[in-house]
């Protein structure tokens, strides 16, 4: 894991001069943070409008990217359809498991319903294994897309698929942000995460909110998930990345979209750098310590609301 | 303490039998004949099922620790595993660099493992259910890594060999050996829980459980009652840790994997939150499931074809019952079991009376 992870965000790392390193450093940071951002926002989300902490997500994730394997065999004519149906798919998945599971955790223990979380993660990682194998698997060699490197001004590389999820990530997080601002479902969304008596009572139908929250989160998941796979191949090994990322969602407060942002930055950096110049060998590790100076400095986060301590 | 259902004739006429373990000659004789059966059962079981058996021993242990901490004083824990890996590791460590033989690393796990406890539960003092558990998941993450960087920094890349302990002269090796020293040990594990939650602490965790603000308000020590949970809770599981690392004569980090921890949060889960007899429960169902699986798939027509993937059908179907009973059977085996023994105490009556019941 932390060898394969390590050549993917190091791949073409030219060692010559210091000023490229600093660059591809800087790329680097940039890449995993995007990662870890757009993985963070799904722990938001469903944190944010239920109080839920979704431990699943790393393996719902995971199952996005294993749907595009499945929808590049179903429609390998183009790849664009591939991914918007893999996208669809993931969406109703999240919906799903809204209705089917976490529904049934309303009014439970907060405890509860996270260990649900961690059993439905256990439950997809066997089940995954079972439908697509253990192996290693290349969905970018299906959809037949040649993910080459863009030398970027400055001598710093980056591979078209992590450039591609750069962007993805910033396309999220501003209609995500847009969407909680100004969509009509986005401020019903809100609604329902400060006081969900009240909403109910405004007649918003709750259940359908946290449907649509759990939804998006597989959905921005499932994305990072198939950029991910399209970068650097699939196998079991994802739902580590993220789980990586919740300290990012954590760190930079658990029902904050920005806080998650400024936090997968701040864990990225951390990570990419302390690999660089401390050991490799900490890559698994990084995320967490970040984590335990946050838990113990602000537990709440850098953007998170203060009062959610006393709730859980 | 659980309240166990009783038959009628049996009324407490003293606080004394309040506090008794045993009081009814039914349950005597229950004792009684479990210490038999326990005793008589490594002479006939093979070695296949007296291997089940000191699994079964091991992880009630660490499943005790974690009901005292997470069923009675309500702290979480999901860095169970960590501390496993800790008291393991004080063994391997101690036994490489310095030879020393079990009656030091034993009690040098203990000492490692209330210290740990008392990291772990510092961020108990301020942050309470969720957060609490995700500290103690990082904290996890980082014994493992401590671990690795061991194991990878001297050369145990694979794993480090440790020697089956000697008791004068005698080696302990055989599944026999193991068996009486395990069952002593879970036995001492569940005289001590027991001990420790009818005395003033146990009593004080079930208030900071109950109601942290009230508790305080009664005078209990709050601070200082939750880190004692965690420091007696880290410390039987590092044992419990160490005496894997013996038994197993091997000591690694792929051993004590997060999955390791949900694991044990799923035995104190699925046997029932706030039950001793839960704990034991649910560490035989989680320890024998994996087995059952396997038989189950050698015995079910068709189901051939996914022995090759065995773990993965593990996995999936591990997953499935802590769902169903997360969702299903929140009180887990132990409410089953108890509303057994209520219908036949109550038979041939349904319900209890509306008024008066015995609470």
């Amino acid at each position: 894991m932390a060898n394969r992870e390590w050549q993917m965000i190091h791949s073409p790392l030219p060692i010559r001069h210091s000023p490229d390193i600093l660059m591809q450093l800087a790329v680097n940071i940039t890449v995993l943070a995007s990662i870890y951002a757009l993985i963070a926002c799904g722990y938001v989300l469903v944190y944010r409008v239920s109080r839920v902490l979704n431990l699943a997500h790393g393996e719902l994730m995971m199952l996005g990217a294993y749907m595009l394997l499945l929808t590049a065999s179903q429609f390998s004519s183009h790849w664009a359809g591939a991914i918007a149906a893999a996208v669809g798919l993931s969406l109703l998945t999240g919906v799903l498991v809204y209705l089917f599971l976490m529904r049934k955790m309303t009014g439970e223990m907060v405890l509860a319903a996270v260990l649900t979380t961690v059993a439905l993660g256990i439950l997809l990682r066997g089940a995954i294994v079972l439908i697509w194998s253990a192996q290693q698997q290349y969905p970018a060699q299906r959809l037949e897309i040649t993910n080459f490197a863009l030398v970027l001004p400055g001598g710093a590389r980056i591979s078209l698929c992590a450039a591609l999820l750069v962007a993805t990530t910033a396309l999220v997080y501003g209609s995500l942000l847009a969407f909680l601002r100004f969509g009509r479902w986005g401020v019903r969304m809100r609604a329902a995460g400060q006081s969900p008596l009240l909403a109910a009572q405004r007649g918003i139908n709750l259940h359908a909110i946290y449907a649509l929250a759990w939804g998006l989160s597989t959905l921005t998941g499932a994305l990072a998930g198939m950029l991910i796979a399209l970068d650097s191949g699939l196998d079991q090994t994802m739902a580590i990345i993220g789980l990586k990322a919740f300290p990012a969602a954590l760190v930079g407060g658990l029902d904050s979209l920005i806080g998650a942002l400024v936090g997968a930055l701040i864990v990225a950096a951390a990570e990419v750098l302390l690999i660089h110049y401390v050991d490799p060998l900490l890559s698994e590790v990084v995320p967490f310590l970040v984590l335990i100076a946050m838990l113990v400095v602000r537990p709440w986060g850098l953007f998170g609301t203060r009062e959610e301590l006393d709730r859980v | 303490m659980s309240r166990r259902p009783h038959a009628s004739g049996y009324f407490r006429t003293g606080y004394a039998q309040g506090l008794a373990l045993i009081e009814t000659r039914t349950e005597r004789v229950a004792l009684a004949v479990l210490v038999v059966a326990l005793a008589v059962f490594p002479f006939l079981a093979t070695p296949f099922y007296l291997d089940l058996a000191n699994q079964v021993f091991l992880a009630s242990i660490g499943a005790l620790a974690l009901m005292l901490l997470t069923g009675y004083a309500g702290q979480v824990s999901l860095g169970h595993a960590g501390l496993m890996a800790a008291g393991a590791f004080t063994v391997g460590i101690l036994f490489k660099e310095v030879q020393a033989p079990f009656w030091v690393t034993l009690p040098a796990a203990a000492v490692v493992g209330a210290l740990l406890g008392v990291i772990f539960g510092l961020p108990s003092l301020r942050l309470r259910g969720l957060y609490l558990a995700v500290s103690t998941l990082a904290l996890h993450f980082l014994v493992v890594y401590l671990g690795a960087e061991y194991e990878t920094k001297r050369g145990f890349s694979t794993g480090i060999v440790i020697d089956p302990p000697s008791v004068a002269g005698l080696v302990i090796s055989s599944g026999r050996a193991w068996y009486c020293i395990l069952g002593l040990a879970a036995a001492g594990t569940l005289l001590l829980c027991l001990n420790l939650l009818r005395s003033g602490t146990g009593r004080a965790w079930t208030a900071i459980r109950a109601n942290e603000t009230v508790a305080e308000a009664l005078g209990i020590g709050v601070a200082a009652h939750k880190l004692l949970a965690f420091v007696i809770a880290s410390s039987l599981t590092a044992l419990a840790g160490a005496l894997f690392g013996y038994f197993r004569g091997f000591v690694s980090v792929e051993a004590f994997s997060l999955f390791l921890s949900i694991q044990y949060v799923a035995m104190i889960i699925i046997g029932g939150m706030g039950s001793l007899l839960g704990a034991i429960l649910g560490a035989i169902f989680v320890t024998l499931f994996p087995y059952a699986i396997e038989a189950a798939l050698r015995a079910l027509p068709g189901a051939q074809r996914y022995a090759g993937s065995l773990f993965a059908v593990n996995y999936a179907a591990f997953g499935l019952v802590m769902i169903l009973f997360l969702v299903l059977e929140p009180l887990g085996l132990v409410g089953i079991w108890r509303r057994v023994q209520s219908y036949f105490l109550m038979w041939p009556f349904r319900h209890r009376p509306m008024a008066g019941r015995p609470r």
